[in-house]
């Protein structure tokens, strides 16, 4: 009962990849189809202990566990079954990091090689001396990053007991000026938009650079306050309206009422949105 | 509250003396139970939960890093639950904050719901559970473990089974679901009333929690275990309705 309904994207999947003419999908490909995934609109959300799927060909993955025949859901969230991967999307709690992630975060602690960043998560990030684009007196750190400072940081690693950040590569480092918008993590994805659509589309509306930290946290810097004010309003919007079907429209109207144009800010920076 | 509908003596080898409830249910019935994710949206989860007059909520926080440093285990996250009466919840006011009775509780909602909750993915950190309860009509615990269920799953925290709580007991020699307050502590003719607290697993259909307060013969006991099952049932159908239709926006 379930299945029949995730399974029609996944036949969509295995017709791209037959037309992009590869035996085995790739990371890319990988990657297209989990996004096509999460755009189909029959969602099945999953509550604890519910059966997701029968069968032994199934393999349970993330927020899901194995019962005899049965792949049941170990947390509370929307299915998602790809080539008999079994996997349970959160759609709501806290956030957690995943190696790769952009998060935004703030300076709590110095310690003798680092920084202890906090970022909303179970555990406080670390970033060493070593991971910071510049070198840095080990006397004087708290001259590059003191307590209180935001920072937009990579996760480098993450493990049981903490998790490791870089701010080495561009785009990365420490934030001054603009403002910090605070949404769910799991209202991320539908900021970005689908390959940073959404994201650029309020960049272009607005002329600010808008950060994404994959932790919930937004970052928005103008030229002026009522932009970035507008940015604000527009990201919070759609935080509040995830499920919505057409938020793209809902937003490009939303848009047009704030008395902004969709096209006349030409974007400077496109390095930022992931 | 009305008083007892009749003070007679209590007929031996007759059915006894409590024949009719006074919100005219059926002895198997469950209070009309409403539930809601998300109510509180600061929170990682929130959910209430209500059986007629007794409202619970609970809001969880966490995974977050538990302090003091001396309480956290390497090998896995803990659960803290506390629980609460609000001082308005009945008709005396109750002094706020801990006493004995809801330190037990909130012990005894920790140990059923750590059954199911598995925190092995982070250790060093505690995730806390707050039951609070703003109108009381017996069974508080019970709701609290309800809505202590639906938040932590709508906190995403990983768990291996929902569970659903509730209150079966004997009032005289009548078995009955789901008592108020009347049935729970205003019973006091022939044999009384007893309460008996059953927490199921929504899953195994295990029982996570099972508490007795009266005098109850083992054969009523095993009826009173089955009435159990039945009415969990009910009550999971309930949370897994909140928690499907529920719109994750958090911002309100």
């Amino acid at each position: 009962m379930i299945s029949r309904k995730l399974y029609k994207p996944i036949f969509d999947k295995i017709t791209i990849r037959e037309k992009i003419g590869c035996q085995w999908a790739s990371r890319t490909h990988y990657r297209l189809s989990r996004t096509n995934n999460k755009m189909a609109e029959k969602r099945q959300i999953v509550v604890p202990g519910e059966t997701i799927v029968s069968g032994n060909e199934f393999l349970p993955g993330d927020g899901a566990y194995r019962d005899g025949e049965e792949v049941v859901a170990n947390r509370y969230g929307i299915a998602n079954i790809f080539e008999k991967h079994v996997r349970v999307v959160p759609v709501s709690g806290a956030y957690y990091p995943k190696r790769g992630n952009t998060i935004i975060g703030t300076i709590v602690d110095i310690t003798f090689n680092g920084w202890l960043i906090d970022f909303g998560g179970a555990q406080n990030a670390f970033l060493p001396v070593a991971e910071v684009p510049r070198y840095v007196n080990k006397n004087e750190m708290a001259e590059f990053l003191n307590f209180g400072e935001t920072v937009i940081v990579k996760v480098w690693d993450v493990k049981s007991r903490g998790v490791d950040v870089s701010m080495k590569m561009r785009g990365y480092g420490k934030i001054e000026g603009g403002m910090i918008v605070s949404v769910g993590s799991n209202q991320v994805p539908r900021i970005i938009g689908r390959e940073g659509s959404m994201v650029r589309m309020i960049k272009d509306a607005t002329g600010c650079d808008v950060t994404v930290g994959q932790n919930g946290k937004v970052w928005i810097s103008g030229k002026d306050t009522d932009m970035e004010v507008a940015a604000k309003k527009i990201v919070e919007f759609i935080g509040c309206n995830v499920l919505v079907a057409g938020l793209t429209e809902n937003v490009e109207k939303m848009i047009k009422e704030m008395g902004l144009k969709t096209d006349d800010v030409e974007v400077v920076s496109e390095d930022t949105d992931k | 509250m009305a008083a007892p509908t009749t003070q007679s003596v209590p007929l031996k080898g007759k059915k006894g003396i409590y024949t009719k409830r006074e919100d005219g249910r059926k002895f198997t019935d469950v209070r009309p139970m409403t539930a809601k994710v998300g109510i509180v949206p600061s929170a990682d989860g929130s959910a209430s939960f209500s059986t007629g007059k007794t409202k619970a909520i609970a809001v969880v926080r966490g995974p977050r890093t538990l302090h003091p440093q001396h309480m956290q285990n390497a090998r896995t996250g803990i659960l803290r639950v506390s629980y609460g009466m609000m001082p308005f919840s009945v008709e005396d006011r109750i002094r706020p904050g801990p006493n004995r009775r809801a330190e037990e509780i909130g012990k005894v909602t920790e140990w059923a719901l750590s059954s199911v909750v598995d925190l092995s993915g982070f250790p060093n950190t505690v995730v806390d559970v707050f039951v609070q309860i703003p109108q009381a009509d017996a069974g508080t615990r019970v709701a609290g473990i309800n809505a202590a269920a639906l938040a932590l799953a709508h906190a995403g925290i990983p768990m291996k089974e929902m569970v659903s709580a509730i209150g079966v007991g004997k009032i005289d020699k009548t078995l009955v679901v789901d008592l108020d307050k009347f049935e729970d502590s205003e019973f006091h003719d022939a044999e009384g009333s007893t309460d008996i607290p059953i927490v199921l697993t929504s899953r195994k259909k295990e029982i996570a929690l099972l508490q007795l307060d009266g005098k109850i013969s083992v054969e009523e006991f095993k009826a009173v275990i089955e009435l159990g099952k039945v009415a969990c049932d009910d009550i999971l159908k309930v949370q897994m309705d909140a928690l499907k239709n529920a719109g994750d926006c958090k911002n309100g």
